[in-house]
């Protein structure tokens, strides 16, 4: 058996995780920020890294003894080192680097996106609903040596991108938003349509009993014959611009606004973009199973879509793995532990880091 | 001084920022000014390629500064007011009147939100929605060095 506690800060959650086997979840406790970034329509940088000071070590504390686990115990601590905010990265890595060498504990510096892509491969412990797992799970196919190839599509506030892993640590990026992430059209949309934030619930929330076909908002990027290069890539950005043209053909008043046909329609259009590429890349890159994840991957046009009209058997987490969170981190340190080992204590944050493709 | 500009696709924003970002040294800085959709991140993506820099240029509304090191090790940041209540005062607690007391180049996208923040000079540009291809997109220089910004520019357009 073997112990992993995850520490994650990368943007405004404080969290930290007890994983055993890199599946099976001990504890995952968060911390969440988010009334706190409710005034700024987003997260408050300089206000997330000082939340996330004060939170830490109880939130560490936490998931240790929900766990039932002890320092002697554990095989490794993992700590998300990029990309994200650097303050609040900071705050995570430090902490963790102060346990490694204290502690005599080998340390991971891990990768957020790597993270998501492992979302899906937490199945156990009596923490995720037996019926929520897709069968085989992810970790089952791998144990069978039927996982990979992968394919991964992450939606969230900062990112949209279709990865293919084609083993564990080995990833390739098959396309990528070229301008806003999808999570972000959300939460500009709400905006328009003078809802709350975050924009995503808010959205799914207008856009109930709505008419998702009452407005032809774009799908971008979808004619391959034209752009060819741009088969797996996404953009957002037109199509918040068309949202808003269309609110303003209609007199921009939110009082009299259809915003429940509004919101429906580009919710729509959104999900329609993501499930049509993923299913194209899936037929593409011949794989025999998709993995959803990302905050955006909550939204429940988007779940009933990827079960309703992909061509191969797609995994979706449970709502609280779709945020951020410290499970995946520690899902993901398992298999890097095993593939390369520890990282050396010296490892900096990187705001900006990207995912290691191989390909 | 000011230039009014024409462009009519996507990919000509693209250039008018490309060519603008051959007339930039260090700790200039550009306050893109226009509504969503207007062509301020096309024009800033265009910017950084044209400094050499070979990252996406993605929206920086989530994280309010992005930045990004150019062809020469100069280093751009890509900053985005568009979200906050008080802009003024919440960019300058994310770091921006640093950035602008610095040596680095820095774009501001709605700019307009942050009037008591920005310095004395720098180079205004509004972008304004024609149609769905069209955008006008004037620059005005606030303060000598962006004139001579300006008239590098207009002279390396021939």
């Amino acid at each position: 058996m073997s112990l992993i506690l995850a520490i994650e800060t990368s943007c405004d959650e404080t969290a930290a995780a007890v994983i055993e086997d890199g599946h099976r979840i001990r504890s995952n406790v968060v911390a969440s920020q988010i009334e706190l970034h409710r005034p700024y329509g987003g997260v408050f940088p300089e206000i997330a890294s000082r939340q996330h000071v004060f939170d830490i070590v109880p939130v560490v504390e936490a998931a240790l003894a929900e766990a039932g686990v002890s320092w002697e115990q554990l095989a490794a601590l993992a700590v998300t080192r990029g990309p994200g905010l650097a303050g609040s990265l900071l705050v995570g890595v430090n902490a963790a680097k102060a346990i490694a060498w204290s502690r005599g504990l080998p340390i991971l510096a891990m990768n957020h996106l790597e993270g998501h892509l492992y979302s899906n491969w937490l199945d156990e412990g009596g923490k995720i609903a037996a019926a929520a797992i897709t069968r085989p799970s992810p970790a089952e196919l791998d144990a069978a040596g039927q996982a990979f190839p992968l394919l991964v599509l992450i939606v969230s506030g900062g990112h949209s991108e279709l990865v293919l892993m084609r083993g564990h640590g080995r990833y390739a990026r098959l396309g990528a938003t070229l301008d806003d992430a999808a999570g972000e059209a959300f939460d500009k949309v709400a905006r328009l349509l003078g809802l709350s934030y975050p924009g995503g619930p808010a959205v799914q929330r207008a856009a109930e009993g709505g008419n998702p076909a009452a407005f032809d908002f774009p799908r971008a990027l979808t004619h391959y014959a034209i752009q060819p290069e741009h088969r797996f890539n996404f953009s957002f950005s037109g199509l918040k611009t068309a949202v808003l043209r269309q609110v303003r053909e209609l007199g921009g008043d939110p009082a009299v606004l259809p915003i429940a046909d509004l919101a429906a329609s580009f919710q729509a259009a959104v999900v329609d973009v993501l499930v049509r590429k993923t299913a194209d890349a899936a037929q593409a890159y011949g794989v025999s199973r998709i993995c959803v994840c990302g905050g955006v991957a909550a939204n429940q046009a988007l779940r009933q879509a990827v079960t309703e009209r992909l061509p191969v058997p797609a995994s979706i987490p449970p709502f609280f793995l779709c945020t951020d969170n410290a499970a995946m981190i520690g899902a993901a340190a398992h298999y890097r532990l095993l593939s390369d080992g520890p990282s050396a204590l010296d490892f900096d944050v990187e705001p900006n880091l990207a995912l290691q493709f191989d390909l | 001084m000011q230039l009014i500009l024409e462009t009519t696709a996507a990919a000509q924003t693209q250039a008018l920022g490309a060519r603008v970002a051959q007339s930039l040294r260090e700790g200039d800085i550009l306050a893109l000014v226009g509504d969503l959709g207007a062509g301020k991140t096309t024009f800033t993506q265009g910017l950084a390629h044209g400094l050499g820099i070979r990252a996406a240029i993605t929206s920086p509304t989530f994280v309010l500064i992005n930045r990004y090191r150019d062809g020469q090790g100069r280093t751009l940041h890509h900053a985005d007011c568009y979200r906050l209540a008080d802009a003024p005062v919440e960019m300058w607690d994310a770091g921006l009147g640093d950035l602008f007391a610095g040596d680095d180049i820095v774009v501001v996208e709605w700019a307009d939100r942050i009037p008591s923040l920005l310095p004395e000079e720098f180079l205004e540009i509004a972008f304004a929605y024609l149609d769905e291809d069209r955008r006008q997109i004037c620059l005005t220089a606030h303060g000598a060095r962006y004139v001579t910004l300006l008239q590098h520019l207009e002279k390396n357009a021939d």
